[in-house]
C-alpha cells in the first residue's frame, strides 16, 4: 500500500472552488487548480478538516458500504468508544452492543476493552523509560502522521505501541478462529470508524506491517440502522460488555493520559492545537512532563468528522455513561503483553523540503525570498494557495507560475495599457514608422485582453462563491 | 547563485506574546532547506533562548541570522544594559530576571548555558550601559 494513502477525497464535481478549504488546511496540502481543488497526497495528514469546512460537500471520507458484511461468513463488529457517546440517555454500553449483534453481526469485541490494555502496557512504559520521556501518545493516526512529516526530532518520543482498534482486531480475530473454526479471509473484523483518520489508518498503517480489521464502516452510516435495534433490545440487555472506566475514557480528549495515573500530563485537542503543542515541544518548552495525548479533533474521537453529535455533547454523554462502571475490567496478559508493541519504526518523512538535495533547497529557499518581495503579502487565496510564501514556493517547485497571482496581472495589465497610450500618442498619420508602431500596439491590445479574461475568471470565481461559472 | 541568505528580525520588547516568532520562522525554513533535524532543534533552542532573554533582559534588539550550505550564524545585538559578570550569567539557574518575569515563567536561568548547549560556536560582546552581541554557529 502507498504510504501517502488517503481516505479523504475530492468529488471534482462538485467542487466550487471557493477556496475555504485551502484556508483551514493545517498542512496546507490543498491548492485551487483551473477552478478545482487538488490534494497534494505527501502533505496531507487525513484529519478531515477540509471535510468541516467545505460549504459544498465536495470532500469525503471513503470507507466501506455496510453490504460489505454479506462478503463473510463470520462478522465481529468493533465498536469504539466514541461510538457511546452519540446515544442520548445512555445509561448501558450492552444496549449498543446487543444492537450490533440484532443488526447482523456475530459478535463485538469492544475497542474500549483492547484499550485498557494499552493503558496498562502504557504505564509500563513510562515507568521503564524515563529517558524517552515525555511520550507522545500514538492513538490518533493523523497526529502520527504529522510527526512523522513536520516534527523528525518528535519522532523518538512517540509511544511504540499500537492503537486499541489494532490490539482490538488481533485478539477479536484470534477468538474468532477459535471459536467457529473458519480460515481468516471467512471472518470479517469491521471497525466501527468515528474518522477518516483511522480508516486510513487501516489501509495503510504506521508502526505495524498490515491491520488485521478488514472493514471500517462509519459511525454516521451505521446510526440509523442502530436506533431501532436499540430500541428492540429494550432496557434489561444481556450483559457482554467488558470495559469500564478507564476504557470509554478514551473516547475523549484526555481520557486515555486520565488512565496512567500521573499528573505529568499535558492533553491537546484540535489540530491547530495540536501543532502548536508540538512546535512548543521542539523547542523544549515542557518540563517534567512524562505524556503528551493529542487528538486531531476537537474534543477528542467524539468530535471524528465521521460522527453524528456535537462533540461537546458527546463528551458530556460519555461521562454520564462512564459513572455506572467499574474502573478497569481487562487486564494484561502474555498473549497481549507480546502484541501491543510497534513492530516497525515509524520514518521521517521529508516533504515539506524545497528541492532534492540541500543545495537545490537552499537555492530555492533564496528564490522563494526573492518571489516574496515581489508578491502582495495579502494572502488573499485567489492564486489557488493559501498564502503568497505557499505561491512563492509552489513556483520555486515548478508547480505554479508568477502571473497566478491576480496583483501580478494586474500590474502587467497597467504596463501594457501605459505602453499603448505611449505608442497611440507616437502615431502619426501618413507615418512609415506608424504602421509598425501600430502593429505593436494591436499585440499589447490583444495581451491586455487575454489577461483580463484570466483576471476576470479569478475574480469571478471569488465574487461567485459557490455558483457554476464555467 | 548567491551563497548566503540573510534573515533580520526585530525583536520588540516586553512583548511576551511574540517572543519566539523568529526563531519559529528560521526553524520552519531550515526545515524546508532539509536541513538535518538535530542541526534544526539546536538552532530553534538556542536562538528561542536569545529571543527569549533580549524580550525580558535587553529591551528588544535584533537578530541576523546568515544561512550558508554549511552554517548557521545567529547574530543577537541589543542595546541593552549588558551582562555584568558573564561567568555568573552562564551558570545554570542564575537568573536577574525580574519577578514579574519569572512569575510568567520564564527567567529559570537557563538561557546562557543553552545558548552556549545548544550552538557549536559561541561569542558574547558586551558593554555595560551599551549593549550586548551575541553570536551563535551552528554548523550543518
Ligand atoms: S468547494 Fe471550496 S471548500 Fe469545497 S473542496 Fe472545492 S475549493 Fe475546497
Ligand atoms: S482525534 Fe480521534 S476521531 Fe479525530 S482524527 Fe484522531 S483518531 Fe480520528
Amino acid at each position: 500500500m502507498d504510504k501517502f494513502y488517503h481516505s479523504v477525497r475530492l468529488d471534482e464535481e462538485l467542487c466550487m472552488g471557493c477556496i475555504n478549504c485551502i484556508k483551514r488546511c493545517p498542512t496546507q496540502a490543498i491548492r485551487v487548480r483551473n477552478g478545482k481543488a487538488q490534494i497534494n497526497s505527501k502533505f496531507c495528514i487525513d484529519c478531515g478538516e477540509c471535510i468541516r469546512v467545505c460549504p459544498h460537500h465536495a470532500k469525503h471520507a471513503t470507507y466501506d458500504k455496510l453490504e460489505a458484511m454479506k462478503q463473510y461468513e463470520y462478522t465481529v463488529a468493533l465498536p469504539p468508544p466514541s461510538l457511546y457517546s452519540q446515544f442520548n440517555n445512555l445509561d448501558d454500553v450492552n444496549i449498543v452492543l446487543n444492537a450490533l449483534l440484532m443488526m447482523g453481526f456475530d459478535d463485538v469485541f469492544e475497542v474500549s476493552a483492547a484499550a485498557e490494555l494499552v493503558s496498562e502496557a502504557t504505564r509500563e512504559y513510562l515507568s521503564e523509560n524515563p529517558d524517552k520521556l515525555p511520550a507522545i501518545s500514538t492513538a490518533c493516526p493523523s497526529v502520527v502522521r504529522l510527526i512523522r512529516v513536520r516534527f523528525p526530532n518528535l519522532i523518538p518520543n512517540l509511544l511504540p505501541l499500537i492503537p486499541p482498534v489494532e490490539v482490538a482486531a488481533i485478539l477479536a480475530a484470534r477468538k474468532a478462529m477459535e471459536k467457529t473454526g473458519l480460515e481468516r479471509d471467512k471472518i470479517g473484523i469491521i471497525f466501527i470508524s468515528p474518522c477518516p483518520s483511522k480508516v486510513t489508518y487501516v489501509k495503510s498503517p504506521l508502526g505495524t506491517e498490515h491491520s488485521e480489521v478488514d472493514k471500517v464502516f462509519a459511525i454516521k452510516d451505521l446510526y440509523p440502522q442502530l436506533l431501532p435495534c436499540m430500541k428492540a433490545v429494550g432496557d434489561d440487555p444481556p450483559e457482554i460488555g467488558t470495559s469500564g472506566k478507564i476504557g470509554v475514557s478514551w473516547g475523549r480528549s484526555g481520557g486515555e493520559a486520565s488512565g496512567l495515573f500521573t499528573e505529568d500530563y499535558l492533553a491537546a485537542d484540535g489540530i491547530e492545537n495540536v501543532i502548536r503543542v508540538l512546535e512548543d515541544m521542539e523547542d523544549q518548552k515542557f518540563t517534567n512532563l512524562k505524556f503528551v495525548e493529542l487528538s486531531a479533533c476537537n474534543g477528542g474521537c467524539v468530535g471524528g468528522v465521521l460522527t453524528v453529535e456535537n462533540p461537546y455533547v458527546a463528551e458530556v454523554k460519555l461521562k454520564r455513561l462512564r459513572k455506572y462502571m467499574p474502573v478497569a475490567r481487562n487486564h494484561m496478559h502474555a498473549e497481549a503483553e507480546e502484541l501491543v508493541k510497534w513492530t516497525k519504526a515509524v520514518q521521517y518523512e521529508p516533504v515539506f523540503n524545497l528541492g532534492e538535495t540541500m543545495m537545490e533547497s537552499f537555492a530555492r529557499l533564496n528564490q522563494v525570498e526573492r518571489l516574496l518581495k515581489k508578491l502582495p503579502g495579502l494572502d488573499c487565496g485567489s492564486c489557488g494557495a493559501p498564502t503568497c510564501k505557499a505561491l512563492a514556493e509552489d513556483i520555486v517547485r515548478g508547480e505554479a507560475v508568477e502571473s497566478d497571482c491576480v496583483y501580478f496581472l494586474r500590474d502587467n495589465v497597467h504596463k501594457l495599457s501605459e505602453e499603448v497610450s505611449r505608442l497611440a500618442a507616437g502615431i502619426v498619420e501618413g507615418d512609415r514608422d506608424s504602421y509598425e508602431k501600430f502593429k505593436v500596439m494591436t499585440k499589447y491590445i490583444e495581451r491586455i485582453s487575454d489577461e483580463m479574461t484570466q483576471l476576470d475568471r479569478k475574480e469571478g470565481r471569488k465574487r461567485n462563491d459557490g455558483k457554476r461559472i464555467d | 547563485m548567491t551563497d548566503m541568505i540573510t534573515f533580520h528580525y526585530r525583536i520588540s520588547p516586553d512583548d511576551f506574546t511574540r517572543a519566539g516568532e523568529a526563531s519559529s520562522d528560521v526553524k520552519s525554513k531550515l526545515k524546508k532547506m532539509g536541513v538535518t533535524p538535530e542541526a534544526v532543534r539546536k538552532v530553534a533552542i538556542a536562538m528561542y533562548e536569545g529571543e527569549i532573554n533580549m524580550v525580558i533582559h535587553a529591551h528588544g534588539g535584533e537578530i541576523t541570522v546568515n544561512i550558508t550550505p554549511d552554517r548557521i550564524e545567529m547574530i543577537l545585538a541589543d542595546v541593552g544594559p549588558g551582562i555584568p559578570d558573564i561567568g555568573l550569567a552562564m551558570q545554570a539557574g542564575y537568573s536577574t530576571a525580574p519577578d514579574a518575569v519569572r512569575s510568567l515563567g520564564f527567567g529559570a536561568g537557563m538561557g546562557l548555558p543553552n545558548m552556549k548547549k545548544y550552538s557549536d560556536e559561541m561569542e558574547i560582546d558586551t558593554v555595560i550601559g551599551k549593549g550586548t552581541t551575541i553570536c551563535m554557529v551552528v554548523y550543518i
